[in-house]
């Protein structure tokens, strides 16, 4: 299994049979997924999934126990000193923001430009101000982030993952920690960023937003993917038994 | 001689100055290599080894669980039969800064576990490497939590410095207690002393205070320039 890798062309991250355990608990039972350059991939399923564990061993914050991932072809997996180095092409945005909140929004959106790539201070702003507009909140340069409500601090967050110009996108659970009428401002913007051709991963539980915007669903239940189909046949109701009735319980309400 | 000129006389002259100079230079110096200390245990506490944390474990249990003034005798005394001989003033600075060293290390631990594990995944999947982590995102925060405290360590250390007279350094207390011990006016020499100390301790908590407001507010510094809304609205945030 482990040497039978196919190669995809149009893949960018290509992960093969990968598996993850926590201690005893086995989180990640030999999943395989292709994410696909400038496509959309919306992940769901039940909570304890997998689903963030899995995202999370795409940028090298979990390191996978066995299988393999390749990034534009080349296998990231093992403990990599390197590691950073995956995570300039592979970006990711929290459930809780996590804004730094000894610097304002800009210096947020600004600080690894400077530091990690070396980018001139005048440029990292002019940048970053640019992506404050792009997430609709440029009036908020100057403010901190417990001045923000969540919603704005979540777009901050997202400006701040943009401005290192990753080639995917992470997005973990961006709407599970807001308020209601503030998921809305957030999936605005993603969903924008997706069709400008932002290759994306998004794991939530807004079945609307995956159907706008998805080009894949994937259905994740207890370590595994149980279903990988174009978003209109996922929607459709040509899925597995389990998959129907994960959709029948999160719909009705 | 009336009291309050005999206090005055004490507090002017210069033996009682020298003394106080000599509390002033056992504080700060102390505390000083105290926060050295501090910092070496803290990071040993941090790093993920056996032998360096039960090192840690025997070091805090002792000077935890032994008085000061223990302490300092130990240093005095007891140290010179192993070879190591140090002068009185070296003595009660050792033993003070070792001391000091076993609580400063908490408040750094503190500091340092006040910056959210989130925030150093979150530095983390922005390509910062650890060393950038701890210097931009986790340092400058500890920072705010670790001063205040070891503005309180200060003064503590200043009343405590008392106690190296034991050893027959000329700080304050000894200056004072021998001045009285000669013509029994205990009631002025003490008041001299007082002077000095309470003077200390004064601008010691104005000093504190003001790096406190500094803690608190330079997060805060356009705090002018927020809508109320946004500010109801982030509130219940802060609570989660």
């Amino acid at each position: 299994m482990e040497n039978d890798i196919k190669t995809s062309p149009d893949a960018i991250i290509e992960a093969h049979q990968i598996r993850k355990s926590f201690g005893p608990l086995e989180v990640l039972k030999g999943v395989s997924l292709n994410v696909d350059q400038s496509k959309t991939i919306v992940i769901v399923g039940p909570s304890g999934s997998g689903k963030s564990t899995l995202i999370r061993c795409f940028n090298l914050l979990e390191i996978i126990n066995a299988g393999t991932i390749l990034f534009e072809g080349k296998a990231i997996s093992g403990d990599d000193k390197d590691a950073w180095k995956t995570r300039l092409d592979i970006g990711m945005v929290f459930q809780n923001f996590e804004l730094f909140p000894h610097l304002t929004a800009l210096e947020n959106i600004t600080l690894a430009p400077k530091i990690v790539k070396g980018i001139s201070r005048d440029e990292a702003n002019e940048k970053g101000i640019k992506l404050l507009e792009k997430v609709r909140i440029p009036e908020k340069e100057n403010s901190f982030p417990d001045q923000l409500s969540g919603g704005q601090q979540q777009r901050v967050a997202i400006a701040r993952t943009l401005a290192m110009e990753p080639k995917v996108m992470l997005y973990d659970e961006p709407t599970s920690a807001l308020d209601p009428e503030m998921i809305k401002e957030v999936l605005d913007v993603i969903q924008q960023l997706s069709q400008e051709g932002t290759t994306s991963v998004v794991v939530t539980h807004e079945m609307g937003f995956a159907r706008r915007v998805a080009d894949r669903v994937v259905f994740m239940d207890h370590g595994e993917i149980v279903e990988n189909a174009p978003t209109d046949q996922f929607f459709s109701g040509d899925v597995s038994e389990r998959a129907k009735l994960f959709l029948e319980q999160i719909l009705s309400h | 001689m009336d009291a309050l000129d005999l206090t005055l006389e004490y507090i002017t002259s210069d033996i009682f100055f020298r003394g106080a100079q000599m509390t002033l230079l056992l504080t700060i110096i102390s505390v000083f290599f105290g926060i050295v200390v501090g910092l070496i245990i803290a990071v040993c506490q941090e790093i993920n080894n056996k032998a360096l944390n039960y090192i840690v474990v025997i070091y805090l249990w002792f000077f935890r669980g032994t008085p000061v003034l223990f302490q300092i005798i130990f240093v005095y005394n007891v140290l010179p039969q192993f070879g190591i001989e140090l002068s009185s003033f070296s003595s009660g600075v050792v033993a003070l800064a070792l001391n000091e060293g076993a609580y400063i290390a908490e408040i750094m631990r503190a500091g340092l576990q006040s910056v959210g594990k989130g925030q150093r995944t979150a530095a983390t999947a922005l390509a910062m490497r650890e060393w950038q982590v701890m210097r931009y995102i986790v340092l400058p925060q500890a920072l705010r939590v670790i001063i205040p405290p070891i503005g309180n360590q200060f003064i503590g250390m200043l009343k405590l410095s008392a106690l190296v007279s034991v050893v027959a350094v000329e700080e304050l207390l000894l200056v004072a207690n021998q001045a009285a011990s000669s013509n029994f006016r205990y009631l002025e020499a003490l008041m001299a002393a007082g002077v000095y100390y309470l003077a200390f301790t004064t601008v010691f908590m104005f000093i504190q205070r003001h790096i406190e407001i500094w803690a608190k507010g330079s997060r805060k510094r356009d705090l002018a320039n927020v809508d109320v809304d946004t500010l109801n609205s982030t509130e219940h945030m802060e609570t989660r």
